[in-house]
């Protein structure tokens, strides 16, 4: 996917959304709507109790989607299901450890291969603990998926460089999820240095809600961008009026996705 | 790689976001490099000395054990410059948060203890301070509130989840991610990442190391059991610490029963959980069968938490240490007969370790055994809270 849009000279563009907010009904119609508009690939939330990497917005989708009792076991069905209908579109989760531990690794990461997930992010699991995790979802061609902090010094770099699969998930600035601080605190020089050591692509999260940030973050070098909070602020605007929220999410993602095309 | 050991046998580690990590080193690294600093030990034990108020005593409960042959003995940190334990140790991590340059502090409180204690070691050093508290614990801790306002600590409500401790960590962790450059967190108990639950207890092993010199200076003997209230665990283990190479002591932790472990609405996940990782470490937790957090429940807000320290957790796997229960009635029985008997007010939170003391005491009353229960805070903060209960109680039996 990332060999494509690069020859088509686009930067890649992937929503966040969480499973089952509002409903897992209206998740599986919210990520049909961000493929058909051009979603280049997927990054789904698996709802936890206490998301501390992230800001109110996702917090409260957490809470929504949590309010529902659905189990892991039904949101890896829901998610065999997107990955049925689209066969090539790369689709990670991110969760929580506790999630995965509760599950049983090993049994978590045959999931997500029986699912057909491509990629992990643990929000609560740094590279310095991942042993545990990182081994048994190579076993299971899981790529694990690694965040690198916008003051990552070069040691840093360099292991997470080392064990990256997938892509990398560059942080725009220090602090959790959301769309109220928008500092973009990477440099062309800090991009160069990732790219240094590692050929995986880089992509960019945190802050992200319109056009003119993807353009600077692709001008920075990056491949492209995950944006979450501004999608799920429409769902949390438009709860109970469907027909608009879906066609908000729309609009949104055609411009943020058109916003990726360089030429 | 860590300068020192992150787990405690299978128990502790740094499940962190990623942005925190440099943070935690940063750490680990001044606290280690403050350990073998003469200066700043020498000016920690001053400030322990001559602020804080140690040694504290050890009273012997004359009334309570007539009758019996059991001697209990407490550790009276409510003593201490601020009324509970919690000054000990966040005098260390305000030294800390100098060395490291720090400017401001941030905190998470449930009872309202740690954050007097940080609101105090912040105004001592002049470090600015905002501290983390779930609104209904604002409600029931009101004063304690008002005292860290006075002393210039900013107080910031938590609505998230179930407003309690439990939000107000994970609010505080939020605060840190974004703001670790200029601050540091002063966590509260010996719980979280590494180094946190080591820093604690080594801040507070000072309670153990006094308990032991003065009870062999009264008794000639090792006492049979230390007993200690456990919701982070920081005061139960700065006491136990001393005592883990002594076997012949029995090491007992009493976790908050709530309204009764049948109930499901308590604080014990030491008794009543199963192993997980959250808050930043591996350790025992409350959580449902898919791996959510559960809200923990005790009438006192400063045990009102769903995970405990991974050093408790270790303790426990290896059977060095024993953890119990006693609800909410039993603590508030506790907490009534020590006002009535020895003239003192117990934070509800000791009332717990006091009432297990009680049951045994009770249970062999002919048997010679010497106990210290861990007075870790007064209970001034509290009074309005037994108060309610004991009104309510006295409305039930008029209308039986």
């Amino acid at each position: 996917m990332f060999l494509k849009l690069s020859l088509l000279q686009e930067g890649c563009f992937v929503p966040f959304v969480v499973m089952g907010d509002p409903s897992l009904e209206m998740s599986i119609q919210i990520i049909e709507t961000l493929v058909s508009n051009g979603a280049d690939a997927l990054e789904i939330g698996i709802p936890f109790s206490d998301p501390l990497a992230d800001g109110p917005v996702i917090q409260k989708s957490n809470l929504r989607a949590l309010s529902k009792n659905y189990t892991l076991s039904q949101y890896f069905n829901e998610l065999k299901k997107i990955r049925e209908k689209y066969p090539m579109l790369p689709i990670g989760i991110l969760l929580y450890a506790n999630l995965v531990y509760n599950r049983g690794i090993k049994k978590f990461y045959l999931d997500c291969f029986s699912a057909g997930i491509s990629s992990v992010l643990i929000a609560d699991v740094p590279i310095e603990e991942s042993d545990l995790f990182y081994y048994t979802a190579n076993k299971h061609k899981i790529n694990s998926i690694f965040v690198c902090p916008p003051d990552a010094n070069c040691s840093l770099i360099y292991n997470i460089s080392k064990r990256a699969k997938g892509y990398i998930y560059l942080l725009s600035r220090p602090g959790v999820t959301g769309i109220q601080n928008n500092t973009q605190s990477l440099s062309k020089n800090f991009i160069k240095k990732i790219k240094k050591y590692s050929s995986v692509p880089l992509l960019q999260g945190f802050g992200i809600s319109n056009s003119f940030q993807i353009k600077k973050s692709l001008q920075l070098g990056v491949s492209g961008v995950i944006c979450g909070s501004a999608i799920i602020h429409i769902i949390e605007t438009y709860l109970t009026e469907k027909e608009k929220m879906i066609n908000q999410i729309r609009i949104l993602t055609y411009k943020l996705k058109q916003s990726t095309k360089i030429i | 790689m860590t300068l020192l050991d992150p787990y405690f046998g299978q128990f502790g580690g740094m499940y962190v976001p990623q942005i925190l990590m440099p943070a935690l080193n940063e750490l680990e690294q001044n606290f280690v490099d403050s350990q073998k600093d003469k200066i700043f030990k020498e000016t920690f034990k001053n400030l322990l000395k001559n602020y804080a108020g140690r040694p504290t005593p050890l009273s012997l409960c004359c009334n309570l054990t007539k009758g019996t042959k059991t001697r209990i003995y407490l550790k009276r940190e409510d003593l201490l410059h601020g009324g509970a334990h919690k000054t000990n140790q966040v005098l260390g991590q305000a030294m800390l948060a100098l060395k490291m340059h720090k400017q401001e502090v941030i905190a998470e409180t449930g009872a309202g203890q740690h954050g007097v204690a940080t609101a105090i070691a912040c105004a001592l050093f002049n470090l600015k301070c905002r501290i983390y508290m779930g609104f209904k614990d604002i409600e029931r801790q009101s004063v304690n509130v008002l005292r860290m306002k006075l002393m210039g600590a900013q107080v910031i409500s938590v609505k998230n989840g179930s407003g309690t401790l439990k939000d107000a960590c994970n609010e505080a962790l939020r605060d840190w991610s974004d703001s670790y450059k200029t601050s540091h967190y002063m966590i509260g108990t010996a719980a979280g990442p590494h180094p946190y639950p080591i820093i604690v207890r080594e801040f507070q092993k000072i309670i153990g190391e006094e308990s032991k010199k003065q009870i062999l200076e009264y008794e000639r003997v090792l006492p049979n059991a230390i007993i200690a209230c456990v919701g982070g665990g920081s005061n139960a283990i700065g006491i136990f610490s001393e005592f883990i190479k002594d076997k012949q002591v029995d090491l007992i932790g009493v976790e908050p029963g709530g309204c009764g472990i049948e109930t499901g609405r308590h604080g014990a996940p030491l008794s009543y959980g199963r192993t997980g990782i959250y808050f930043g470490m591996k350790s025992y937790l409350m959580q449902n069968q898919e791996g959510q957090i559960k809200e923990s429940w005790s009438i006192s807000a400063g045990l009102d938490f769903p995970s405990v320290g991974p050093e408790h957790a270790w303790l426990k796997s290896i059977n060095r240490a024993q953890y119990v229960s006693v609800t909410d009635q039993e603590a508030v029985n506790a907490f009534q007969i020590l006002c009535k008997k020895e003239g003192i007010i117990p934070a509800l939170e000791s009332s717990h370790a006091l009432a297990y003391a009680l049951k045994l005491m009770n249970l062999f009353p002919n048997k010679k055994q010497v106990f210290i229960v861990n007075l870790s805070g007064r209970g001034d903060k509290d009074i309005l809270t037994v108060n309610n209960i004991l009104k309510d109680q006295e409305k039930h039996c008029e209308s039986l």
